[in-house]
């Protein structure tokens, strides 16, 4: 079963034109703030097309127009939904404790180089 | 009979009646991980050795002080005769994605191995509450991206306690690994497409995907906010009700953990599966891919063992009592893994854009100039490629221009898959099945780095536990047999929304009429 799983993946590289070309490849990372290396970037690039691929099976569906979004599985009806909480202010306890976790802090702010920016006049 | 053997339920009964101490329960338990677990993951693991690949490796992190406090708690309300809970001194594990306050809550990667949680997980929570002994994190695959766990940072990952050149499965292969080697009866993981269940059918173990909003998700650290459950994993299915019923319930700080009541699910465990009804589906007793040449599906019949422990268990059901009905219609199960490629990877995008290198969890050690340039190195470097490859696809099928062709479809098509379920399991339907029975994966454990690194390849294993996840009911997968090359096989049951009991109650009543039955008998083979 995996060797012929195997085969079909394989096969799947080949197959349709790459959806994802090198320069769209590059726009999503600069989107996702990442930078990679020419190896990486061919491995992600190839895994990407190849599950698109995958995807393509959805556009065979036969969606009916009537057939609503389900953006969870199980029904959220009122009488399973907590309400909506009380609006009051609830303090962290130990706010230093959260603090602690940053990798760059004084006087109880976090510090972050400089943001690019343009000075208007 | 050695203290590593006993069910979670006779333990606590045991500690609760001062028979046995959780102390020394723990000493078993820290003794058993001594002898087969090996050295736990880290970052910089270097080559495996062969002594290495014979090992468990469950463990990220051992948190044995921490367990001893416990412990010795647990053993002094004993005797002053205070209560107690229903897990007194039942060892743990916790699969590394949940936070424990002041321990390492790494998901398994380099971008939060620095990260020590400042709160404790709900479900963790009430498990310690109820007396459970937390022995430690435990690996999987990073921020739960994979069905091997082999994607972990921290190496080496989990193998097979049945055959060590195998994994576990995954994502929550540290946890169901540890259950099968006997280190603890019980591990908390979580199942987002079958993260649960697949493992336990790998290990020859009982996993439970809850209901969603079954189980609060509060400190679960988050990969699909609409598809992750937390669930138990135990060596039978009495554990896991046990353990389902101390974790289950609403949470202030979950507003999509549900508030319906928590039934009494080891009351129900002994009634029996007469007068219910059982279904069968043609559609789960195949895989289906996408065809390179046609654009049309290729069909192909699961391996015949795994159909056939399948079926053995419904004749052993039907003998119980149980009414099995065959051919039932599950019409848009093959649409589950693409529809998951899409929905799985624009949630893993937008979940995963917190880690920057600025709050918490890795920064850079490079150079950098401004925020971007940190956010691109500190993001680059702490990420493994499994979670790129996510946020990358998940930017990519929520853009503006794309989103209708992929993301509407896909929850469109989850309305269908859902459909499924509400149709056979409808009281007034034609069906009104009680639960449906299926094999739980499309295979037995495949070999360490068979699949690693092929992401299609290996989403495929999780194509019969993802329905379940798109629709949001409960599914157990319980021990179905050993398949001729020594590994276990699962069996998969689903039910309806809530009803988990179900799934406990058939569960049982199959362990029981196969107790005696000559595969129960084999071992794991880091225990023989």
């Amino acid at each position: 079963m995996i060797d012929k799983m195997h085969t079909i993946s394989m096969l799947l590289d080949g197959l349709m034109t790459d959806k994802i070309t090198p320069e769209l490849f590059e726009h999503l990372v600069e989107l996702g703030a990442f930078e990679f290396n020419p190896e990486e970037a061919d491995y992600l690039r190839r895994e990407l097309n190849k599950q698109l691929k995958v995807v393509h099976q959805l556009e065979a569906v036969p969606v009916g127009e009537d057939v609503p979004l389900a953006s969870h599985g199980v029904p959220y009806t009122a009488d399973i939904r907590p309400g909506l909480r009380e609006d009051v202010w609830d303090p962290c306890e130990n706010p230093a404790e959260i603090l602690a976790q940053a990798p760059q802090v004084e006087d109880g702010y976090i510090i972050v180089p400089d943001i690019p920016h343009t000075k208007l006049d | 009979m050695t203290l590593m053997e006993l069910s979670a339920f006779e333990i606590a009964q045991r500690v609760r009646q001062g028979d046995l101490s959780a102390a020394e329960v723990l000493d078993a338990a820290l003794a058993r991980i001594a002898a087969v677990d090996g050295r736990p993951g880290t970052l910089d693991a270097g080559e495996l050795t062969e002594e290495d690949k014979q090992k468990v490796h469950a463990f990220i992190t051992l948190t044995a002080d921490r367990a001893r406090e416990q412990a010795e708690a647990v053993d002094a309300k004993v005797k002053a005769g205070e209560p107690v809970g229903p897990l007194a001194g039942v060892p743990l594990t916790v699969k590394d994605i949940f936070t424990v306050k002041d321990t390492p809550s790494t998901a398994a990667s380099k971008i939060l191995a620095n990260f020590s949680a400042p709160y404790t997980a709900s479900a963790v929570e009430r498990l310690e509450a109820a007396g459970a002994i937390t022995l430690g994190k435990v690996n999987l695959d990073e921020f739960t991206y994979g069905s091997s766990s082999e994607s972990s940072a921290f190496q080496p990952s989990p193998r097979n306690p049945w055959d060590p050149s195998r994994v576990p499965g995954g994502s929550s292969g540290g946890s169901t690994a540890s259950v099968a080697a006997g280190e603890a009866p019980l591990s908390l993981g979580t199942d987002t497409a079958g993260s649960i269940r697949q493992p336990a059918a790998f290990c020859g173990v009982v996993g439970l995907k809850p209901t969603y909003g079954r189980v609060s998700r509060y400190g679960l650290i988050a990969f699909g906010s609409s598809l992750d459950c937390p669930g138990p994993v135990s060596r039978d299915v009495r554990d896991a009700a046990l353990m389902l019923s101390v974790m289950a319930g609403a949470d202030k700080r979950d507003s999509t953990a549900a508030t319906v009541a928590v039934p009494d699910y080891l009351a129900s465990l002994e009634q029996g599966v007469n007068g219910l009804r059982i279904g069968l589906s043609p559609d789960y007793m195949q895989i289906t891919f996408p065809d390179l040449e046609t654009g049309e599906l290729v069909r192909q019949a699961l391996p015949e063992e795994i159909r056939a422990a399948t079926f053995h268990a419904a004749e052993v059901l039907a003998k119980q009592g149980a009414e099995i009905v065959e051919d039932v219609p599950m019409p848009n199960t093959s649409y589950g893994i693409p529809a998951y490629f899409v929905i799985s990877r624009v949630e893993a995008a937008s979940n995963l854009h917190r880690y920057d290198g600025v709050k918490y969890g890795y920064r850079t050690t490079s150079e950098y100039h401004e925020l971007r340039e940190l956010y691109r190195k500190s993001r680059a470097e702490g990420f493994g490629l499994q979670p790129k490859l996510r946020i990358l696809m998940g930017m990519y099928v929520s853009a503006a221009q794309y989103s209708e062709q992929y993301y509407a479809r896909a929850l469109k098509v989850r309305s269908m898959i859902r459909s499924d379920f509400e149709n056979v399991f409808n009281v007034d339907g034609a069906y009104k099945l009680d639960a449906l029975l299926t094999p739980t994966t499309p295979t037995t454990a495949f070999k360490m780095a068979d699949v690693y690194g092929d992401s299609v390849l290996m989403q495929y294993a999780d194509q019969l536990t993802v329905p379940a996840n798109h629709a949001g009911i409960p599914g157990i997968s319980v021990p179905g047999g050993i398949a001729a090359d020594g590994l276990p096989i699962g069996i998969q049951l689903l039910a309806p929304d809530f009803m988990e009991e179900t799934l406990f109650q058939v569960g049982h009543a199959y362990e029981q009429a196969t107790a005696d039955e000559a595969w129960r008998k084999i071992k794991p083979m880091v225990l023989r």
